[in-house]
């Protein structure tokens, strides 16, 4: 294999004319993690109301969160992501239609993006919420209304704070997800930490650095995720439950 | 104070209670008893309208439970429950399980609550305990603090569902003396129980259940004297003699 290594190209200057290859990566991170972050407030929030309403004694709206999980838990994230970027402007409003499709770089990919990714994510969130709550005693929803709580109070006080610790680990894994599965934007244009590592690649022909410095970046920051994600289980642990530093044991039995 | 009238009930097409008809007064025990599934839990569940029931009309202090019109939140408020398996909220405190309803569905002060709830809590013998949480108690513990919790609400009346089966046999007896003690004092309670003992203490009518109907539905000496139907002799003779 006749390769030249070179692992000083980070500092060399990239001929986009913004500053070092390592720049352009670092641009490349903070497009990846505004994407996930942003595209998981929108999976946390849709995937806790369509889970919730999956468990509600409402047959109708228990319908209509089952069809909105199949829709996009079904469709490969690729297509959904072509979908959003070349078909949504095109069913919407014509109006809406023209103003997305005018917005200037590189929100007109962007934006889409996060809501593919958002909704994507939210379908796998919603099946877990619902089996966080369908795992709770049926006694504790029946405890709640018999103090005389509201179906929304008993799920806001008592279903849903269990239920959301319990689904923490997996909710921690789907977190990881949406930062692996943004690279899929690259697809559209949206220049996160893949394609900027695949441009510096194209430039400056090093394409083992330059995956090299994705691989490590992806690596740390998904180790950076499992750490927190660990302290916030601990944080949340239920005194005298089982589960990870839950406490002592149950007095009695 | 409860009235049952003619109440039937199915799961789809299989009959869980057939035409049950009782009353409860002001002030009045009455205790409910039977074999597994009989039927006497999910007609303790209907009082409150924790489970529907298709036919029959069942009022609460005058207040009709299956109205679609009735305010069953409000309903429920004023009755307090007890469950088998006390369904304590595990990620609250005992102090925070005693005042959540008393803030959010009466709308007390918080201070108000938590005085409320710690004279409570005292009363079951559980003061020291009011800042674990549930996980860390015993169940005969969980149940007294479930008890008070209902008791916070200040109910018109008490349905207990079994309140003593989940129990290790020494703990029976520490939630049985709560219940007695209620008892003395006049409230109006409903409890499906297979404690006998508590039944001849406290109780003032015993309700006998088998198949989803209610068989016999006698005062006190008369159950225990002589039960009008074999049903309940044979299930009496069973539970008294061990």
């Amino acid at each position: 294999m006749h390769y030249h290594w070179n692992w000083r190209i980070y500092w060399q200057q990239s001929p986009d004319g913004s500053g070092t290859y390592l720049h352009t990566l670092f641009v490349g991170l903070g497009w990846t993690l505004a994407l996930a972050l942003l595209a998981w407030a929108i999976a946390l929030l849709l995937g806790i109301v369509v889970g919730v309403i999956r468990t509600t004694p409402l047959r109708w709206l228990e319908r209509i969160g089952n069809a909105y999980v199949e829709l996009f838990r079904n469709i490969p994230l690729l297509v959904q992501m072509f979908l959003w970027y070349f078909v949504m402007p095109e069913l919407v409003p014509t109006a809406l239609g023209d103003w997305i499709k005018q917005m200037p770089p590189p929100w007109g990919a962007f934006v889409p993006a996060v809501l593919c990714l958002g909704t994507f994510t939210s379908a796998r969130v919603a099946e877990q919420v619902r089996a966080g709550i369908n795992s709770l005693s049926r006694g504790q929803g029946m405890a709640g209304t018999a103090l005389g709580l509201t179906l929304p109070q008993t799920y806001r006080y008592v279903l849903l704070p269990m239920a959301l610790r319990i689904i923490v680990p997996p909710l921690g894994s789907e977190f990881l997800n949406i930062i692996k599965n943004s690279a899929v934007a690259l697809t559209i244009n949206v220049v996160e930490l893949t394609a900027s590592a695949r441009a510096m690649q194209e430039y400056s022909f090093q394409v083992f650095e330059a995956f090299t410095a994705a691989t490590v970046i992806y690596l740390l920051v998904n180790l950076v995720v499992v750490l927190l994600m660990r302290l916030i289980e601990r944080k949340i642990a239920v005194p005298g439950l089982i589960g990870p530093s839950g406490g002592p044991a149950p007095a009695g039995h | 104070m409860i009235e049952i009238k003619d109440i039937s009930k199915w799961y789809g097409t299989f009959q869980v209670l057939t035409q049950c008809s009782t009353r409860v007064s002001k002030g009045e025990v009455v205790v409910v008893c039977g074999p597994s599934g009989s039927g006497k839990s999910t007609l303790i569940k209907c009082v409150n309208g924790l489970e529907p029931f298709q036919k029959g009309e069942i009022r609460v202090d005058g207040i009709s439970v299956g109205d679609p019109k009735t305010n069953l939140p409000k309903l429920r408020a004023r009755i307090g429950m007890v469950f088998q398996n006390f369904e304590l909220f595990p990620h609250m405190t005992v102090s925070q399980n005693l005042t959540l309803a008393q803030v959010k569905v009466l709308g007390r002060s918080q201070e108000a609550a938590l005085a409320k709830g710690m004279a409570l809590l005292d009363r079951v013998g559980l003061k020291a305990q009011a800042d674990k949480h549930p996980g860390n108690l015993s169940g005969g513990q969980q149940q007294r603090v479930a008890i008070a919790r209902a008791l916070c609400m200040d109910p018109i009346a008490m349905l207990f569902d079994e309140p003593t089966s989940a129990l290790d046999p020494e703990m029976i007896n520490e939630v049985l003396d709560v219940m007695v003690q209620l008892a003395q004092e006049g409230m109006t309670m409903m409890c499906v129980t297979h404690e006998m003992g508590f039944a001849r203490r406290v109780a003032h009518r015993v309700i006998f259940m088998d198949h989803g109907s209610i068989v016999e539905d006698a005062t006190k000496d008369d159950f225990f004297g002589k039960p009008r139907s074999e049903r309940a002799q044979q299930f009496l003779s069973k539970i008294l003699h061990h």
